[in-house]
Protein backbone atom coordinates (compact mmCIF):
# COMPACT_ATOMS: atom_id res chain seq x y z
CA UNK A 1 0.00 0.00 0.00
CA UNK A 2 1.50 3.36 -0.95
CA UNK A 3 2.12 5.66 2.01
CA UNK A 4 0.57 9.07 1.66
CA UNK A 5 2.66 11.74 3.33
CA UNK A 6 0.35 14.08 5.21
CA UNK A 7 1.53 17.65 4.88
CA UNK A 8 0.43 20.56 6.99
CA UNK A 9 -0.15 23.73 4.97
CA UNK A 10 0.85 26.79 6.93
CA UNK A 11 -0.37 30.26 6.11
CA UNK A 12 2.37 32.18 7.93
CA UNK A 13 6.12 32.37 7.94
CA UNK A 14 8.89 33.36 10.33
CA UNK A 15 10.54 36.69 9.49
CA UNK A 16 13.95 36.64 7.85
CA UNK A 17 16.63 38.66 9.61
CA UNK A 18 20.07 39.46 8.30
CA UNK A 19 22.97 40.13 10.67
CA UNK A 20 26.40 41.50 9.91
CA UNK A 21 27.97 42.85 6.74
CA UNK A 22 28.59 41.05 3.45
CA UNK A 23 30.44 38.87 2.62
CA UNK A 24 30.10 37.51 6.16
CA UNK A 25 26.46 38.42 6.74
CA UNK A 26 24.32 35.67 8.25
CA UNK A 27 20.66 35.16 7.52
CA UNK A 28 18.28 33.48 9.92
CA UNK A 29 14.57 32.72 10.03
CA UNK A 30 12.32 32.51 6.98
CA UNK A 31 10.89 29.13 8.04
CA UNK A 32 7.53 28.16 6.59
CA UNK A 33 7.34 24.89 8.51
CA UNK A 34 8.11 23.39 11.90
CA UNK A 35 11.81 22.79 12.60
CA UNK A 36 13.49 20.13 10.44
CA UNK A 37 10.28 19.24 8.56
CA UNK A 38 11.90 20.03 5.24
CA UNK A 39 9.16 18.24 3.29
CA UNK A 40 6.48 20.54 4.65
CA UNK A 41 7.75 23.98 3.78
CA UNK A 42 10.69 26.22 3.19
CA UNK A 43 13.50 26.15 5.76
CA UNK A 44 16.03 28.37 3.99
CA UNK A 45 18.65 28.75 6.75
CA UNK A 46 20.04 26.47 9.42
CA UNK A 47 20.14 27.44 13.09
CA UNK A 48 23.36 29.24 13.99
CA UNK A 49 25.74 29.08 16.92
CA UNK A 50 27.00 32.10 18.78
CA UNK A 51 29.80 31.73 21.31
CA UNK A 52 29.86 33.86 24.40
CA UNK A 53 32.74 36.26 24.94
CA UNK A 54 32.86 38.45 28.03
CA UNK A 55 34.43 41.85 28.43
CA UNK A 56 35.74 40.69 31.84
CA UNK A 57 37.21 37.46 33.06
CA UNK A 58 34.24 35.48 34.43
CA UNK A 59 34.79 34.43 38.03
CA UNK A 60 32.08 31.81 38.35
CA UNK A 61 32.91 29.55 35.41
CA UNK A 62 34.09 26.04 36.31
CA UNK A 63 37.62 25.01 35.29
CA UNK A 64 36.18 22.75 32.63
CA UNK A 65 34.77 25.79 30.90
CA UNK A 66 37.71 28.16 31.36
CA UNK A 67 40.33 25.61 30.20
CA UNK A 68 39.58 25.89 26.43
CA UNK A 69 40.01 29.66 26.72
CA UNK A 70 43.21 29.66 28.77
CA UNK A 71 45.21 32.81 28.07
CA UNK A 72 42.43 34.74 26.38
CA UNK A 73 39.95 35.28 29.22
CA UNK A 74 39.98 38.98 30.03
CA UNK A 75 41.02 39.79 26.45
CA UNK A 76 37.74 39.90 24.51
CA UNK A 77 39.41 40.37 21.12
CA UNK A 78 41.64 37.30 21.46
CA UNK A 79 38.77 35.38 23.05
CA UNK A 80 36.46 36.17 20.13
CA UNK A 81 39.07 35.01 17.61
CA UNK A 82 39.48 31.80 19.56
CA UNK A 83 35.72 31.19 19.43
CA UNK A 84 35.70 31.62 15.67
CA UNK A 85 38.59 29.17 15.43
CA UNK A 86 36.42 26.73 17.41
CA UNK A 87 33.73 27.00 14.72
CA UNK A 88 31.25 29.58 16.02
CA UNK A 89 29.09 31.26 13.36
CA UNK A 90 28.98 34.50 15.27
CA UNK A 91 30.10 36.05 18.53
CA UNK A 92 27.95 37.09 21.46
CA UNK A 93 29.77 39.74 23.47
CA UNK A 94 28.45 40.05 27.01
CA UNK A 95 29.19 43.31 28.78
CA UNK A 96 29.26 41.76 32.23
CA UNK A 97 31.61 44.45 33.50
CA UNK A 98 28.92 47.08 33.05
CA UNK A 99 26.93 45.75 35.99
CA UNK A 100 26.59 48.35 38.74
CA UNK A 101 27.51 45.73 41.33
CA UNK A 102 30.72 44.65 39.61
CA UNK A 103 32.93 47.03 37.63
CA UNK A 104 30.14 49.43 36.70
CA UNK A 105 31.91 50.27 33.42
CA UNK A 106 30.74 53.38 31.60
CA UNK A 107 28.76 53.22 28.34
CA UNK A 108 31.80 54.65 26.51
CA UNK A 109 34.13 51.94 27.85
CA UNK A 110 31.63 49.28 26.81
CA UNK A 111 31.18 50.78 23.36
CA UNK A 112 34.94 50.77 22.84
CA UNK A 113 35.21 47.06 23.69
CA UNK A 114 32.38 46.24 21.28
CA UNK A 115 34.03 48.27 18.56
CA UNK A 116 37.41 46.61 19.07
CA UNK A 117 35.92 43.13 19.02
CA UNK A 118 33.99 43.81 15.84
CA UNK A 119 37.00 45.36 14.12
CA UNK A 120 39.08 42.28 14.93
CA UNK A 121 36.61 39.66 13.73
CA UNK A 122 34.45 41.27 11.01
CA UNK A 123 31.84 38.62 11.81
CA UNK A 124 28.22 39.25 12.78
CA UNK A 125 28.14 40.32 16.40
CA UNK A 126 25.58 40.04 19.16
CA UNK A 127 26.10 42.40 22.07
CA UNK A 128 24.21 41.93 25.30
CA UNK A 129 24.46 44.15 28.32
CA UNK A 130 24.77 43.10 31.93
CA UNK A 131 21.10 42.25 32.35
CA UNK A 132 20.34 45.20 34.60
CA UNK A 133 17.53 47.04 32.78
CA UNK A 134 18.50 50.62 33.58
CA UNK A 135 22.22 50.09 32.96
CA UNK A 136 21.56 48.26 29.70
CA UNK A 137 19.40 51.18 28.56
CA UNK A 138 22.38 53.47 29.20
CA UNK A 139 25.04 51.20 27.68
CA UNK A 140 23.36 49.85 24.56
CA UNK A 141 22.74 53.20 22.81
CA UNK A 142 26.48 53.94 23.05
CA UNK A 143 27.27 50.46 21.71
CA UNK A 144 24.71 50.90 18.93
CA UNK A 145 26.33 54.14 17.86
CA UNK A 146 29.88 52.72 17.96
CA UNK A 147 28.76 49.82 15.73
CA UNK A 148 26.87 51.92 13.19
CA UNK A 149 26.47 50.15 9.87
CA UNK A 150 27.55 46.74 11.21
CA UNK A 151 23.99 45.38 11.53
CA UNK A 152 24.52 43.84 14.94
CA UNK A 153 22.00 42.27 17.30
CA UNK A 154 21.66 44.08 20.62
CA UNK A 155 19.96 43.03 23.84
CA UNK A 156 18.23 42.82 26.09
CA UNK A 157 15.20 44.99 25.47
CA UNK A 158 12.66 44.29 28.22
CA UNK A 159 9.27 45.73 29.11
CA UNK A 160 11.15 48.15 31.38
CA UNK A 161 13.75 49.54 29.01
CA UNK A 162 12.65 48.77 25.45
CA UNK A 163 11.99 52.39 24.46
CA UNK A 164 15.57 53.63 24.69
CA UNK A 165 17.03 50.47 23.17
CA UNK A 166 14.50 50.36 20.36
CA UNK A 167 15.19 53.98 19.45
CA UNK A 168 18.95 53.37 19.43
CA UNK A 169 18.67 50.23 17.29
CA UNK A 170 16.37 52.04 14.91
CA UNK A 171 18.67 55.04 14.47
CA UNK A 172 21.88 53.01 14.08
CA UNK A 173 20.37 50.18 12.03
CA UNK A 174 20.68 47.20 14.38
CA UNK A 175 18.39 44.33 15.25
CA UNK A 176 17.30 43.85 18.84
CA UNK A 177 16.58 41.06 21.28
CA UNK A 178 13.17 41.39 22.93
CA UNK A 179 13.29 39.50 26.20
CA UNK A 180 10.39 38.45 28.38
CA UNK A 181 10.22 35.93 31.21
CA UNK A 182 8.87 32.61 29.82
CA UNK A 183 5.42 33.91 28.92
CA UNK A 184 4.05 33.94 25.41
CA UNK A 185 1.58 36.75 26.10
CA UNK A 186 4.29 39.00 27.50
CA UNK A 187 6.53 38.17 24.53
CA UNK A 188 3.78 39.11 22.12
CA UNK A 189 2.95 42.30 24.01
CA UNK A 190 6.59 43.41 24.04
CA UNK A 191 6.87 42.82 20.28
CA UNK A 192 3.75 44.92 19.79
CA UNK A 193 5.10 47.75 21.93
CA UNK A 194 8.43 47.69 20.05
CA UNK A 195 6.84 47.64 16.60
CA UNK A 196 4.33 50.32 17.58
CA UNK A 197 7.35 52.61 17.89
CA UNK A 198 7.83 52.13 14.15
CA UNK A 199 10.58 49.54 14.56
CA UNK A 200 10.81 46.96 11.76
CA UNK A 201 9.34 43.64 13.04
CA UNK A 202 11.85 41.89 10.79
CA UNK A 203 14.64 43.16 13.04
CA UNK A 204 13.25 41.77 16.28
CA UNK A 205 14.52 38.50 17.76
CA UNK A 206 12.59 36.88 20.62
CA UNK A 207 14.43 35.77 23.75
CA UNK A 208 11.86 33.71 25.66
CA UNK A 209 14.28 33.10 28.56
CA UNK A 210 14.84 29.39 28.33
CA UNK A 211 15.73 26.90 31.04
CA UNK A 212 18.36 24.16 30.84
CA UNK A 213 17.70 20.44 30.91
CA UNK A 214 16.19 19.68 34.31
CA UNK A 215 15.50 23.35 34.97
CA UNK A 216 12.32 24.09 33.04
CA UNK A 217 13.42 22.92 29.60
CA UNK A 218 10.00 21.40 28.89
CA UNK A 219 8.31 24.65 29.81
CA UNK A 220 10.57 26.65 27.50
CA UNK A 221 10.04 24.05 24.80
CA UNK A 222 6.27 24.31 24.89
CA UNK A 223 6.34 28.11 24.87
CA UNK A 224 8.72 28.19 21.92
CA UNK A 225 6.59 25.63 20.12
CA UNK A 226 3.50 27.78 20.64
CA UNK A 227 5.37 30.84 19.40
CA UNK A 228 6.37 28.97 16.26
CA UNK A 229 2.89 27.54 15.67
CA UNK A 230 1.43 31.03 16.06
CA UNK A 231 3.92 32.39 13.54
CA UNK A 232 3.05 29.65 11.08
CA UNK A 233 -0.66 30.28 11.48
CA UNK A 234 -0.18 33.96 10.71
CA UNK A 235 0.39 35.78 14.02
CA UNK A 236 2.79 38.48 12.84
CA UNK A 237 3.58 39.62 16.36
CA UNK A 238 5.11 36.22 17.12
CA UNK A 239 6.75 35.64 13.73
CA UNK A 240 10.24 36.49 14.97
CA UNK A 241 13.22 34.12 15.08
CA UNK A 242 14.13 32.95 18.59
CA UNK A 243 17.45 33.24 20.40
CA UNK A 244 18.29 30.82 23.24
CA UNK A 245 20.93 31.57 25.86
CA UNK A 246 21.82 27.93 26.32
CA UNK A 247 25.28 28.35 27.83
CA UNK A 248 24.16 30.83 30.43
CA UNK A 249 21.50 28.42 31.68
CA UNK A 250 23.53 25.22 31.46
CA UNK A 251 26.66 26.41 33.18
CA UNK A 252 24.86 27.35 36.36
CA UNK A 253 23.33 23.89 36.88
CA UNK A 254 24.93 21.62 39.44
CA UNK A 255 25.01 18.86 36.84
CA UNK A 256 27.40 20.94 34.74
CA UNK A 257 29.47 22.53 37.50
CA UNK A 258 29.99 19.64 39.93
CA UNK A 259 33.33 17.92 39.43
CA UNK A 260 33.73 14.19 39.01
CA UNK A 261 35.16 14.05 42.55
CA UNK A 262 32.21 15.88 44.07
CA UNK A 263 29.63 13.68 42.34
CA UNK A 264 31.32 10.41 41.41
CA UNK A 265 28.03 8.63 40.67
CA UNK A 266 27.14 11.17 37.98
CA UNK A 267 29.98 10.18 35.71
CA UNK A 268 32.87 12.21 34.41
CA UNK A 269 32.18 15.95 34.52
CA UNK A 270 33.53 16.78 31.06
CA UNK A 271 31.22 14.34 29.33
CA UNK A 272 28.29 15.12 31.61
CA UNK A 273 28.49 18.91 31.38
CA UNK A 274 29.00 19.05 27.64
CA UNK A 275 26.14 16.64 27.09
CA UNK A 276 24.02 18.84 29.34
CA UNK A 277 24.67 21.91 27.20
CA UNK A 278 24.32 19.91 23.98
CA UNK A 279 21.01 18.28 24.92
CA UNK A 280 19.60 21.62 25.97
CA UNK A 281 20.61 23.18 22.65
CA UNK A 282 19.43 20.29 20.48
CA UNK A 283 16.06 20.20 22.25
CA UNK A 284 15.52 23.92 21.90
CA UNK A 285 16.41 23.76 18.21
CA UNK A 286 13.64 21.19 17.80
CA UNK A 287 11.29 23.67 19.48
CA UNK A 288 12.16 26.39 16.97
CA UNK A 289 15.27 28.09 18.38
CA UNK A 290 17.36 29.78 15.71
CA UNK A 291 20.34 31.38 17.44
CA UNK A 292 21.95 29.16 20.06
CA UNK A 293 24.29 31.04 22.38
CA UNK A 294 26.71 28.52 23.86
CA UNK A 295 29.88 28.43 25.88
CA UNK A 296 31.92 25.24 25.57
CA UNK A 297 33.72 24.74 22.23
CA UNK A 298 33.14 21.01 22.33
CA UNK A 299 29.40 21.53 22.59
CA UNK A 300 29.64 23.78 19.54
CA UNK A 301 31.35 21.18 17.40
CA UNK A 302 28.95 18.40 18.48
CA UNK A 303 25.98 20.66 17.87
CA UNK A 304 27.13 21.66 14.39
CA UNK A 305 27.83 18.03 13.52
CA UNK A 306 24.31 17.18 14.66
CA UNK A 307 22.80 19.94 12.53
CA UNK A 308 24.70 19.07 9.39
CA UNK A 309 23.81 15.41 9.82
CA UNK A 310 20.16 16.49 9.87
CA UNK A 311 20.32 17.86 6.33
CA UNK B 1 -12.84 33.09 11.68
CA UNK B 2 -13.79 34.24 8.21
CA UNK B 3 -15.70 37.51 8.13
CA UNK B 4 -17.76 37.96 4.97
CA UNK B 5 -19.03 41.50 4.37
CA UNK B 6 -22.78 41.56 3.61
CA UNK B 7 -23.15 45.10 2.34
CA UNK B 8 -22.85 44.72 -1.46
CA UNK B 9 -26.31 43.30 -1.90
CA UNK B 10 -29.16 44.48 -4.11
CA UNK B 11 -31.43 44.33 -1.07
CA UNK B 12 -29.81 47.62 0.01
CA UNK B 13 -31.27 50.62 -1.78
CA UNK B 14 -27.97 52.28 -2.71
CA UNK B 15 -26.59 49.08 -4.21
CA UNK B 16 -29.83 48.33 -6.04
CA UNK B 17 -29.74 51.79 -7.64
CA UNK B 18 -26.04 51.47 -8.37
CA UNK B 19 -26.69 48.21 -10.23
CA UNK B 20 -29.65 49.59 -12.19
CA UNK B 21 -27.70 52.73 -13.18
CA UNK B 22 -24.34 50.95 -13.68
CA UNK B 23 -22.87 53.40 -11.19
CA UNK B 24 -19.78 51.79 -9.68
CA UNK B 25 -19.21 54.42 -6.99
CA UNK B 26 -21.40 52.92 -4.17
CA UNK B 27 -20.01 49.44 -4.89
CA UNK B 28 -16.44 50.70 -4.68
CA UNK B 29 -17.27 52.64 -1.53
CA UNK B 30 -18.63 49.57 0.28
CA UNK B 31 -15.84 47.37 -1.01
CA UNK B 32 -13.29 49.78 0.46
CA UNK B 33 -15.22 50.30 3.67
CA UNK B 34 -15.57 46.59 4.39
CA UNK B 35 -11.98 45.90 3.37
CA UNK B 36 -10.73 48.49 5.85
CA UNK B 37 -13.05 47.14 8.55
CA UNK B 38 -11.34 43.75 8.24
CA UNK B 39 -13.50 41.68 5.89
CA UNK B 40 -11.90 38.49 4.58
CA UNK B 41 -14.47 38.06 1.81
CA UNK B 42 -17.11 40.29 0.26
CA UNK B 43 -20.56 38.88 -0.43
CA UNK B 44 -21.90 40.06 -3.81
CA UNK B 45 -25.59 39.74 -4.51
CA UNK B 46 -27.44 41.35 -7.46
CA UNK B 47 -30.65 41.08 -5.44
CA UNK B 48 -34.21 40.36 -6.53
CA UNK B 49 -34.70 43.58 -8.53
CA UNK B 50 -32.43 42.38 -11.36
CA UNK B 51 -34.15 40.48 -14.17
CA UNK B 52 -33.06 36.87 -14.34
CA UNK B 53 -31.50 37.21 -17.79
CA UNK B 54 -29.48 40.24 -16.63
CA UNK B 55 -28.08 38.52 -13.53
CA UNK B 56 -24.95 36.96 -15.12
CA UNK B 57 -23.86 40.27 -16.54
CA UNK B 58 -24.57 42.11 -13.26
CA UNK B 59 -22.59 39.53 -11.27
CA UNK B 60 -19.65 39.90 -13.65
CA UNK B 61 -19.81 43.67 -13.27
CA UNK B 62 -19.91 43.40 -9.46
CA UNK B 63 -16.94 41.03 -9.33
CA UNK B 64 -14.83 43.18 -11.64
CA UNK B 65 -15.76 46.43 -9.92
CA UNK B 66 -15.03 45.06 -6.45
CA UNK B 67 -11.77 43.30 -7.31
CA UNK B 68 -10.50 46.40 -9.08
CA UNK B 69 -11.10 48.35 -5.86
CA UNK B 70 -9.80 45.95 -3.19
CA UNK B 71 -7.60 42.84 -3.03
CA UNK B 72 -10.30 40.57 -1.63
CA UNK B 73 -11.96 37.40 -2.86
CA UNK B 74 -15.75 37.34 -3.21
CA UNK B 75 -18.68 35.26 -2.12
CA UNK B 76 -20.97 35.00 -5.15
CA UNK B 77 -24.50 35.18 -3.83
CA UNK B 78 -27.25 34.13 -6.22
CA UNK B 79 -29.84 31.40 -6.71
CA UNK B 80 -29.14 31.55 -10.45
CA UNK B 81 -26.36 29.13 -11.53
CA UNK B 82 -25.75 31.16 -14.71
CA UNK B 83 -24.98 34.22 -12.58
CA UNK B 84 -22.66 32.15 -10.37
CA UNK B 85 -20.81 30.80 -13.38
CA UNK B 86 -20.42 34.26 -14.88
CA UNK B 87 -19.07 35.56 -11.57
CA UNK B 88 -16.66 32.65 -11.22
CA UNK B 89 -15.15 33.16 -14.65
CA UNK B 90 -14.52 36.86 -13.92
CA UNK B 91 -13.19 36.19 -10.40
CA UNK B 92 -9.52 36.26 -9.29
CA UNK B 93 -8.50 34.04 -6.38
CA UNK B 94 -10.59 31.55 -4.44
CA UNK B 95 -14.29 32.43 -4.63
CA UNK B 96 -17.07 31.09 -2.45
CA UNK B 97 -20.33 30.07 -4.11
CA UNK B 98 -23.32 31.21 -2.06
CA UNK B 99 -25.08 28.75 -2.26
CA UNK B 100 -26.55 25.36 -2.99
CA UNK B 101 -29.31 23.75 -0.96
CA UNK B 102 -29.55 20.00 -0.34
CA UNK B 103 -31.73 19.57 -3.47
CA UNK B 104 -30.17 16.88 -5.62
CA UNK B 105 -30.67 18.94 -8.80
CA UNK B 106 -28.94 22.00 -7.39
CA UNK B 107 -26.08 20.02 -5.89
CA UNK B 108 -25.48 18.30 -9.23
CA UNK B 109 -25.08 21.66 -10.93
CA UNK B 110 -23.21 23.64 -8.28
CA UNK B 111 -20.70 21.14 -6.84
CA UNK B 112 -19.17 20.52 -10.31
CA UNK B 113 -19.04 24.28 -10.81
CA UNK B 114 -17.15 24.72 -7.52
CA UNK B 115 -14.76 21.98 -8.54
CA UNK B 116 -14.16 23.43 -11.99
CA UNK B 117 -13.28 26.88 -10.65
CA UNK B 118 -11.54 25.57 -7.48
CA UNK B 119 -14.07 27.58 -5.48
CA UNK B 120 -15.49 26.89 -2.03
CA UNK B 121 -19.24 26.53 -1.72
CA UNK B 122 -21.87 27.14 0.93
CA UNK B 123 -24.38 24.33 1.41
CA UNK B 124 -27.67 25.30 3.05
CA UNK B 125 -29.23 22.67 5.28
CA UNK B 126 -32.59 23.07 3.55
CA UNK B 127 -34.19 21.51 0.49
CA UNK B 128 -37.24 21.85 -1.73
CA UNK B 129 -39.41 21.17 1.34
CA UNK B 130 -38.05 24.24 3.12
CA UNK B 131 -36.03 24.84 6.29
CA UNK B 132 -36.12 21.98 8.84
CA UNK B 133 -37.61 22.84 12.19
CA UNK B 134 -35.05 21.10 14.36
CA UNK B 135 -31.38 20.24 14.65
CA UNK B 136 -31.80 16.56 13.77
CA UNK B 137 -33.42 17.32 10.41
CA UNK B 138 -30.86 20.01 9.64
CA UNK B 139 -28.18 17.48 10.40
CA UNK B 140 -29.67 14.94 7.99
CA UNK B 141 -29.41 17.51 5.23
CA UNK B 142 -25.90 18.47 6.34
CA UNK B 143 -24.92 14.83 5.93
CA UNK B 144 -26.47 14.73 2.46
CA UNK B 145 -24.43 17.79 1.50
CA UNK B 146 -21.21 16.29 2.88
CA UNK B 147 -21.75 12.98 1.09
CA UNK B 148 -22.68 14.64 -2.21
CA UNK B 149 -19.72 16.99 -2.06
CA UNK B 150 -17.47 14.01 -1.43
CA UNK B 151 -18.99 12.06 -4.33
CA UNK B 152 -18.30 14.99 -6.61
CA UNK B 153 -14.70 15.07 -5.39
CA UNK B 154 -14.95 18.42 -3.61
CA UNK B 155 -12.40 18.72 -0.76
CA UNK B 156 -14.13 18.88 2.65
CA UNK B 157 -12.36 22.15 3.46
CA UNK B 158 -14.11 23.76 0.50
CA UNK B 159 -17.58 23.01 1.84
CA UNK B 160 -19.18 25.48 4.23
CA UNK B 161 -22.41 24.22 5.77
CA UNK B 162 -25.01 26.86 6.59
CA UNK B 163 -27.55 25.72 9.21
CA UNK B 164 -29.93 28.55 8.10
CA UNK B 165 -30.48 31.21 10.74
CA UNK B 166 -34.05 32.52 11.02
CA UNK B 167 -35.30 35.78 12.54
CA UNK B 168 -35.74 35.46 16.29
CA UNK B 169 -38.96 37.49 16.30
CA UNK B 170 -40.80 34.95 14.14
CA UNK B 171 -38.92 31.71 14.79
CA UNK B 172 -37.58 32.11 18.28
CA UNK B 173 -37.20 28.38 18.96
CA UNK B 174 -34.85 28.01 15.96
CA UNK B 175 -31.84 29.81 17.46
CA UNK B 176 -31.17 26.95 19.81
CA UNK B 177 -31.61 24.41 17.02
CA UNK B 178 -29.06 26.23 14.86
CA UNK B 179 -26.51 26.23 17.69
CA UNK B 180 -27.11 22.53 18.32
CA UNK B 181 -26.70 21.86 14.59
CA UNK B 182 -23.33 23.64 14.63
CA UNK B 183 -22.14 21.47 17.54
CA UNK B 184 -23.32 18.28 15.84
CA UNK B 185 -21.88 19.12 12.41
CA UNK B 186 -18.46 19.40 14.02
CA UNK B 187 -18.56 15.69 14.89
CA UNK B 188 -20.03 14.62 11.58
CA UNK B 189 -16.81 13.98 9.71
CA UNK B 190 -13.03 14.24 10.00
CA UNK B 191 -11.83 16.83 9.22
CA UNK B 192 -15.00 18.51 10.43
CA UNK B 193 -16.90 20.44 7.76
CA UNK B 194 -16.73 24.22 8.04
CA UNK B 195 -19.77 26.19 9.10
CA UNK B 196 -21.02 29.60 8.02
CA UNK B 197 -24.12 31.57 8.93
CA UNK B 198 -25.86 34.61 7.51
CA UNK B 199 -25.82 36.41 10.83
CA UNK B 200 -28.00 39.46 10.32
CA UNK B 201 -31.00 37.29 9.51
CA UNK B 202 -31.32 36.49 13.21
CA UNK B 203 -32.39 40.08 13.96
CA UNK B 204 -34.48 40.85 10.85
CA UNK B 205 -37.08 43.55 11.74
CA UNK B 206 -36.07 43.62 15.39
CA UNK B 207 -34.93 46.55 17.52
CA UNK B 208 -31.41 46.37 18.97
CA UNK B 209 -30.25 44.44 15.95
CA UNK B 210 -26.56 44.83 16.71
CA UNK B 211 -26.98 43.42 20.19
CA UNK B 212 -28.87 40.39 18.90
CA UNK B 213 -26.37 39.83 16.09
CA UNK B 214 -23.39 40.13 18.36
CA UNK B 215 -24.77 37.81 21.02
CA UNK B 216 -25.71 35.16 18.51
CA UNK B 217 -22.38 35.33 16.72
CA UNK B 218 -20.47 34.74 19.95
CA UNK B 219 -22.75 31.83 20.87
CA UNK B 220 -22.09 30.41 17.41
CA UNK B 221 -18.33 30.81 17.76
CA UNK B 222 -18.42 28.95 21.06
CA UNK B 223 -20.32 26.14 19.32
CA UNK B 224 -17.74 25.87 16.51
CA UNK B 225 -18.74 28.39 13.85
CA UNK B 226 -15.99 29.12 11.28
CA UNK B 227 -17.40 31.95 9.17
CA UNK B 228 -20.26 34.43 9.06
CA UNK B 229 -21.75 36.90 6.64
CA UNK B 230 -21.85 40.02 8.78
CA UNK B 231 -22.43 43.75 9.05
CA UNK B 232 -18.91 45.16 9.15
CA UNK B 233 -20.13 48.63 10.07
CA UNK B 234 -20.87 47.21 13.53
CA UNK B 235 -17.69 47.93 15.43
CA UNK B 236 -18.95 46.29 18.63
CA UNK B 237 -19.42 43.07 16.71
CA UNK B 238 -15.78 43.05 15.64
CA UNK B 239 -14.62 43.82 19.17
CA UNK B 240 -16.68 40.92 20.48
CA UNK B 241 -15.07 38.64 17.89
CA UNK B 242 -11.62 39.78 19.06
CA UNK B 243 -12.58 38.92 22.64
CA UNK B 244 -14.11 35.58 21.65
CA UNK B 245 -10.98 34.59 19.76
CA UNK B 246 -8.96 35.18 22.92
CA UNK B 247 -11.42 33.34 25.16
CA UNK B 248 -11.57 30.38 22.77
CA UNK B 249 -7.74 30.27 22.64
CA UNK B 250 -7.67 31.01 18.92
CA UNK B 251 -5.32 33.98 19.28
CA UNK B 252 -2.47 34.23 21.75
CA UNK B 253 -3.46 36.64 24.50
CA UNK B 254 -1.62 39.93 24.88
CA UNK B 255 -2.70 43.16 26.55
CA UNK B 256 -3.14 44.83 23.15
CA UNK B 257 -5.38 42.04 21.81
CA UNK B 258 -8.09 44.44 20.69
CA UNK B 259 -5.87 46.76 18.66
CA UNK B 260 -3.95 43.78 17.28
CA UNK B 261 -7.18 42.24 16.01
CA UNK B 262 -8.28 45.50 14.43
CA UNK B 263 -4.92 46.02 12.76
CA UNK B 264 -4.54 42.41 11.69
CA UNK B 265 -4.38 43.31 8.05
Amino acid sequence: MPVKIIRENWSGKVNTTSLGVEPKAIKIGGEGALPFLYFEGEIPYRPVVACEVWDEKPNDWPDLLTAPFAGVLGDPVAWAKKCLAYGADLICLRLAGAHPETKNKSPQECALVAQRVYAAINTPLIVVGCGEDAKDAAVLPAVAKALTGKYCLLGWATAENYQTITTACDIYGHSLIASSPLDISLAKQLNILITEMGFNPGSVIIDPLVGALGYGLEYAYSIMERIRLSALTGDKMLAMPIICFVGQETWKTKEATSTSLECPTWGEQARRAILWELLTAVTLTQAGGTIMVMRHPETVSHFLAHLLQGR
Amino acid sequence: MLLIGERINGMFKDIREAILNQNSEPVRHWANYQYKAGADYLDLSPGPAVEIEDQPQVMTWLVKTVQKAVPLPCCLDSTNPAAIQAGLSAHQGKAIINSTSADQKKMDILFPLALKYKAAIIGLTMNEKGVPQNAADRLTLAMELVVNADQHGLPTEDLYLDPVVLPCNVAQEQGKEVLETIRQIKILATPPPRIVIGLSNVSQNCPNRNLLNRTFLIMGLAAGLDAAIVDLTDENLLEAVAAARILLNQDIYCDSFLSVFKKRR
